[in-house]
């Protein structure tokens, strides 16, 4: 009992965030047992980075949308960012860093930083936007790095680094060169140093970075931002300075999911299912099904969303069918009016008896 | 407190199940078999849809023939085709779902980016892998991995040659799609021979998949630049629109494909009058006379009532010559994915065959086909070699 009273006097955050990390523990721990026995096939094998991946790009864009309150449909842009900036250091570095223990660390820095300074960037003249017209930048943000991606060539001889905008004869190499990132074609050849171990470590680093800074002083001046803009200048707020932080913060963890994303597949290209607006949607997708500014919402969904059109794979052509239906009834089930108000009675019963078993303990 | 241990409850329950409800089956290529499992990957929905389809469509025709001949050695087939969307992390997902229903043999993927991806898998696991269509030079990086249809460098080098040596043209003008693989692979071994061989290059229009509606501004370029000839290195849909873009503007240059230029004749509302004297280098024709490629389309045609293309081509040929070399190798399907895959890859450039897309088909160890492109001429809204 005196436990229980101590949980309850407890912060109602601190509360939450606790069941999250729980809800990660256990599913880490189910992993390794699934993991140690042998009875994981190898398809959720190859879904576990994955898995990671799209949870740190939920709850990043969580910090936008949920947070800030700003529409961000670019969110796969930064993630490109990353992928590409850090394959190019990889493949580069690859004979002189041996160690994918020392190369992959500073991938995940450089993908991440690279990705920030992208946002920040981006979030100087865009976050003075609100509403739709944000939307519409970011998209078109999105939309330009892959394409930019699409008509890069970078080559490295003795001389140093080539770039073109326009072949890989225009590099100007002499024959010993080495084309590194080959336009349409991408990168390829990355080394494959994701884990579900790094990748989980990262999930965890994610998600304690943004639910700290939610619970911290600069996160409810983002909310208040969110919440009332005028309100939050009138006492003194720094509107720009918090919306560029959450923006700048929300566009590294992306561009470390790029990081992930690249050096799990030997290859890189970005197009629209990858990179482009089709991923940005697919992620607010994650993050709207989940709960507007609900982190362990996002979690969930990025899981189920990620491991079902895989797991349907038995209906073959008509699995697109199917997902879509799953995806009507989640989101009938989160958010319809008579859903919601059974699920209200629920807790309230839970609450009433939980009323009643404290008034015993008294 | 209880709603909220219940929650977290119920989430394990669910990973368990997710986890547990594709459990077992570990076996996968082990031992016991008694047929041989080939898997296929390709983009069976989405915008690539079309050739994933003709893929698979073919290798199952292919297989059901086999098997009604009484199987290879006495050893039935077994096939199943997983979706990869056009996309790499997509077709590493298929990958790893064949291999939990015991894939032995894999044929694909069937475009570029998805099997660079998955040959490095095939690779790791050392799976013997035989693209149909994959033209890409890394899609068969590893010796594991062998292709039916040309690479593109090959195409670009081959195209040039052709048109230099027939001397199709004084000035050419290349329209691609920098934005595909395929295209853009093409067309930078083609500037490169065209190069060698003295080809007069005069205009160069690019185009992205953003952008391919309107060409009137390549076209427009490639007509005041005096272009006698238009290289296409591009899919047949594109080059349908750019056909038309042409006549309408009063333009009509020489026109020269690549094996994606097949399947124009039978694209829906195209005027095939348009296509009139296009030439193109492909390896497979629906119209040719020669008794297998009749039998094969006309089993098509009976089948899925439609015209094959060329990577229903390419897959037809990929089961026979996965046949040939089992046949060759003696390979059985107890056999280890590991062993099957040693012994085939040696059987690979033993074996000749006599395909759809190619007759004395023959393979080098690093997994590239040899045979003759055919030069190819429509007239009468029909191919004729050239």
């Amino acid at each position: 009992m005196k436990q229980g009273s101590r949980l309850s006097t407890m912060k109602k955050s601190t509360k939450a965030n606790g069941i999250t990390y729980l809800m990660l523990l256990v599913a880490f721990a189910v992993v390794q047992i699934f993991t140690a026995t042998g009875s994981m096939t190898n398809l959720i094998k190859g879904l576990l980075v994955p898995a990671c991946i799209y949870i740190i790009m939920a709850v990043s864009l969580n910090l936008t949308v949920g947070i800030l309150g700003e529409l961000s449909l670019g969110h796969a842009g930064f993630m490109c960012v990353g992928a590409f900036a850090s394959s190019f250091f990889s493949v580069c570095m690859r004979d002189v860093i041996t160690s994918e223990w020392v190369r992959f660390p500073i991938a995940i820095i450089i993908g991440g930083v690279v990705a920030a300074l992208f946002g920040f960037v981006v979030g100087i003249p865009v976050l003075r936007l609100r509403g739709d017209y944000l939307a519409i930048v970011t998209l078109a943000f999105g939309e330009i790095v892959k394409n930019l991606m699409n008509v890069l060539y970078i080559g490295k001889d003795d001389s140093g680094f080539h770039f073109s905008l326009k072949s890989a004869a225009d590099l100007g190499m002499e024959p010993d060169g080495k084309v590194i990132v080959k336009g349409a074609l991408g990168i390829t050849g990355t080394p494959r140093d994701s884990s579900f171990i790094v990748a989980f470590i990262l999930v965890v680093i994610t998600i304690f970075v943004v639910l700290n800074v939610i619970n911290s002083r600069q996160g409810r001046a983002i909310m208040s931002i969110r919440d009332n803009r005028i309100a939050a200048e009138s006492i003194g707020i720094n509107i720009t300075k918090y919306k560029l932080m959450a923006f700048v913060v929300s566009a590294f963890f992306a561009g470390i999911a790029g990081v992930l994303y690249s050096h799990n597949i030997s290859t890189l290209t970005a197009t629209t299912n990858n990179f482009g607006y089709n991923m940005s949607i697919m992620v607010l997708v994650y993050v709207v099904l989940g709960g507007i500014g609900n982190i362990r919402g996002s979690i969930i969904a990025a899981v189920i969303l990620t491991v079902l059109p895989e797991l349907l794979r038995e209906f073959s052509d008509y699995r697109m069918l199917v997902y879509s239906l799953v995806l009507i009834f989640m989101m009938l089930f989160s958010s319809s009016p008579a859903m919601v108000n059974f699920r209200e009675k629920l807790s309230l019963k839970t609450k009433r008896s939980k009323g009643k078993k404290a008034k015993e303990a008294v | 407190m209880f709603k909220k241990i219940l929650s977290v409850l119920m989430v394990v329950a669910m990973v368990a199940c997710l986890f547990a409800a594709c459990g077992g089956n570990e076996d996968a290529g082990k031992s016991d078999a008694t047929t041989f499992q080939i898997g296929a990957i390709g983009p069976t929905t989405g915008d690539a849809a079309i050739y994933g389809q003709a893929v698979m469509n073919a290798a199952q025709l292919a297989v059901d023939e086999i098997n009604a001949a009484g199987g290879i050695n006495g050893v039935k087939l077994e096939f199943k085709a997983a979706d990869d969307e056009h996309n790499a992390e997509k077709s590493v997902n298929a990958y790893n779902d064949l291999k939990d229903w015991g894939m032995q043999i894999l044929l694909g993927t069937v475009t570029s980016t998805p099997c660079i991806a998955v040959v490095e898998e095939a690779y790791n696991d050392n799976m013997f892998m035989l693209t149909p269509s994959g033209s890409a030079v890394d899609c068969i990086r590893y010796d594991n991995a062998f292709r039916v249809c040309f690479s593109d460098p090959n195409q670009g080098i081959a195209s040039a040659d052709y048109i230099a040596s027939q001397k199709l043209g004084t000035k050419v003008a290349v329209i691609y799609n920098s934005s595909d693989p395929y295209s853009s692979g093409i067309y930078e071994k083609f500037m490169a021979e065209a190069a060698v061989k003295g080809l007069n290059v005069v205009a160069q229009g690019a185009f992205t998949a953003d952008t391919k509606t309107d060409f009137t501004v390549q076209l427009q370029q490639a007509k005041t630049a005096g272009a006698d000839l238009l290289f296409l290195p591009i899919y047949y849909q594109e080059a349908s629109l750019i056909l038309a873009q042409a006549d309408k503007m009063g333009y009509d240059p020489a026109v020269f494909g690549v094996d994606g230029m097949d399947g124009i004749l039978t694209l829906e509302n195209f005027d095939t009058k348009l296509a009139e004297d296009v030439m193109l280098l492909t390896p497979f024709a629906a119209d040719a006379q020669d008794k297998l490629t009749q039998d094969f389309v006309n089993s098509y045609k009976a089948k899925y009532n439609e015209v094959p293309n060329q990577f229903a081509a390419d897959a037809y040929d990929g089961i026979y010559i996965i046949k040939a070399a089992i046949e060759k190798s003696g390979a059985t399907p107890d056999m280890s994915t590991e062993e099957l895959c040693n012994a085939l890859k040696g059987a690979m450039t033993q074996i000749t065959v006599d395909g759809v897309t190619g007759l004395g088909m023959t393979w080098t160890a690093d997994g590239e086909p040899n045979k003759a492109p055919k030069g190819m001429k429509i007239q009468n809204g029909a191919y004729v070699a050239m």
